[in-house]
């Protein structure tokens, strides 16, 4: 097995675990019905996971995806229900915004901690002024599509699947995606090979920025309304995601199938311990226990393929 | 002029022209107040700005996600321990620094068990700690001894005595990282983690005591604002996570570790407190008042940042 796929089994075991878990403890849950329900929540935190992932891979990180998910929620909810061309409108200025803000990290040599948690304010306080009360509702196309019930398997997995598959040709088979790759692993490698890094940090941040708002539009599709602060645990939870699924912090190593698995695994935690009984209390806990373990299986699976 | 060549001039700087713009529009009227105030809240910021100083300084990487939950874990169990009795007051402190030292511990054990990269070993401990307070807390806000309550809302000399705290906290931590071994490891390690190794710094003895004195640093900051709002709530520390790193490099330290400054986070403490209230004086709309808050941490970063980038 290659490092990679072998990198991938232990996020995919989690996941394994997990569901056999829900299962054991819920039957019913295997059902079409208990799948979807269990896993709905899941496909706008993959989408942002992928986000957090394209912004990872260049070696930075991204506090307002949050807050820029919760913003998209209130622009979908308002906007882009009453005046769609508006709507698309602001969305395609907020994805300029993102790659004007990888072109500024990268000409000031700023950390992108510090712009992103400055911009997590702008986006909150943009949501505000759209939506000050919690409200507005999802376009009808929107709803009908989060909804849509294909034969056999529920829409939560088809869009899992779809999510990690688009992502996967885009960040592991284009010639984007490599390049995007190759600036988190070196990136005098990319200016010396003739391509521009300024361009490809820019692309990443717009990418990622296009995954957030496409999150941001499957969160209203599910709960028709939004707030602003309606996906705020997202900044978190996105990181945490891609983590979970073999990604690493610096260079450029990064894995779209694991990063939907990932927040497949952080979903499946939350319903996982309320079948346990477990009080609420100790969900959060739970979802950071799981983190400590799949980090340390990994951990467990690095040091066996060391010694072969 | 050499003052502003100095990293910290900046973030005071940017301080006093917020506190002018203020005070100006208030006709001098809430000079007072908005000083006093200023430097309560600043003190906070301050506490735990000083903890992720020491942590950032050791290098890209590091940072300590846990800060706002190490804040409300110790508030609460030190608050439910005293139970508002006066004599219990050296307990909860104990308590404090306990879980400060717990929380610390815990998050360097995981980083070193695991090998993980800081920010996440300290982002799952944070679920964890959270959920101790959760279960700890039930919701119930308990009053802290009125001793303490006295203590943290009251002044001395006209300055308010968390301030003072925070101030001794402060020196302390400048002649810490200036003036003694252990500081010059820190920011050794920060510079170059294999030189600092091949110099023979105690690499891991280092970064474990910096974890600890962050999570200690955030647990007491923790406790006073406990006390000074009258009881711990499970959301008070939320937003000292973005001050705690917002103020360590607007403060003009650097953020790739290796050269901090303690003064800094004064002027940016300081600096972030006056922002908020100065937006609140022109009575500005929440909305606006955030995106204002954001595109001028944001400028102040674009601003420092030009600063250095005349350097070769």
């Amino acid at each position: 097995m290659t490092p990679d796929r072998l990198r991938l089994l232990v996020p995919v075991m989690a996941l394994a675990a997990l569901l056999a878990g829900v299962f054991y403890m819920q039957p019913r849950a295997a059902s079409y019905n208990g799948l979807n329900l269990l896993l709905n929540l899941a496909v706008p935190i993959a989408l942002a996971t992928i986000a957090q992932m394209l912004i990872m891979a260049v070696n930075d990180l991204d506090l307002s995806m949050g807050a820029f998910v919760s913003f998209v929620a209130c622009v979908t909810a308002t906007y882009l229900k009453d005046a769609p061309a508006l709507g698309l409108l602001i969305l395609a200025a907020s994805v300029v915004i993102y790659a004007g803000l990888g072109v500024i990290i990268h000409l000031r040599n700023l950390p992108a901690i510090v712009v992103t948690l400055g911009m997590s304010f702008v986006w909150t306080g943009l949501a505000v002024l759209i939506l000050p009360a919690p409200g507005g509702s999802s376009p009808d196309w929107l709803r009908g599509l989060m909804t849509v019930k294909p034969p056999l398997v529920p829409m939560a997995i088809v869009a899992s699947v779809l999510i990690a598959l688009v992502a996967h040709l885009l960040v592991m088979r284009s010639t984007l995606g490599v390049r995007i790759r190759a600036l988190g692993g070196n990136a005098r490698t990319v200016a010396r090979s003739g391509t521009s890094v300024i361009a490809t940090r820019a692309a990443a941040y717009a990418l990622a920025a296009v995954f957030a708002i496409l999150a941001g539009m499957a969160l209203v599709g599910l709960t028709t309304s939004a707030d602003a602060n309606i996906a705020l645990r997202y900044t978190l939870l996105s990181i945490a995601g891609v983590i979970l699924g073999g990604g690493e912090f610096i260079g450029g190593r990064v894995s779209p199938i694991g990063a939907v698995i990932g927040a497949l695994t952080l979903t499946l935690a939350g319903s996982f311990l309320s079948f346990l009984r477990i009080s609420p209390d100790w969900q959060i806990g739970a979802q950071g226990a799981i983190l400590i373990l799949v980090l340390a299986l990994r951990l467990l699976f690095n040091r066996l393929e060391a010694r072969r | 002029m050499k003052l502003l060549n100095r990293p910290w001039a900046w973030s005071f700087l940017a301080a006093a022209l917020v506190w002018l713009a203020t005070v100006w529009v208030t006709r001098g009227a809430a000079s007072g107040g908005l000083t006093e105030a200023a430097l309560t809240f600043a003190a906070f910021s301050v506490l735990v700005g000083i903890g992720q100083m020491f942590v950032i300084t050791l290098g890209p990487g590091n940072i300590d996600l846990s800060v706002p939950a190490t804040m409300t874990l110790a508030g609460t169990l030190a608050l439910k321990l005293m139970d508002g009795a006066p004599g219990m007051v050296i307990p909860g402190l104990l308590v404090t620094l306990g879980v400060g030292i717990a929380v610390g511990l815990a998050n360097y054990a995981l980083i070193k068990a695991l090998r993980i990269p800081p920010i996440i070993a300290t982002l799952s401990m944070s679920f964890i700690i959270q959920s101790i307070a959760i279960w700890s807390n039930r919701g119930i806000r308990i009053k802290p001894p009125a001793s303490l309550a006295e203590f943290s809302t009251s002044s001395t000399l006209a300055v308010p005595n968390v301030a003072l705290v925070a101030l001794a906290v402060s020196i302390a931590a400048w002649v810490l990282l200036n003036r003694t071994v252990y500081g010059r490891q820190v920011a050794a390690i920060g510079q170059s983690l294999p030189a600092a190794r091949m110099a023979g710094v105690p690499v891991d003895g280092v970064r474990l005591a910096t974890y600890v004195l962050c999570a200690t640093l955030a647990a007491l900051a923790g406790f006073l604002l406990s006390c000074f709002s009258g009881g711990a709530a499970l959301n008070m520390g939320n937003e000292y996570l973005l001050m705690s790193i917002a103020v360590v490099v607007i403060g003009g330290s650097a953020v790739a570790g290796g050269d901090s400054n303690v003064p800094g986070i004064w002027g940016a403490g300081l600096f972030m407190f006056l922002i908020v209230s100065m937006l609140n004086t022109y009575q500005f709309q929440a909305g606006y008042r955030l995106i204002l808050t954001g595109l001028i941490i944001i400028a102040v970063i674009l601003l420092a940042s030009g600063r250095k980038g005349g350097r070769p």
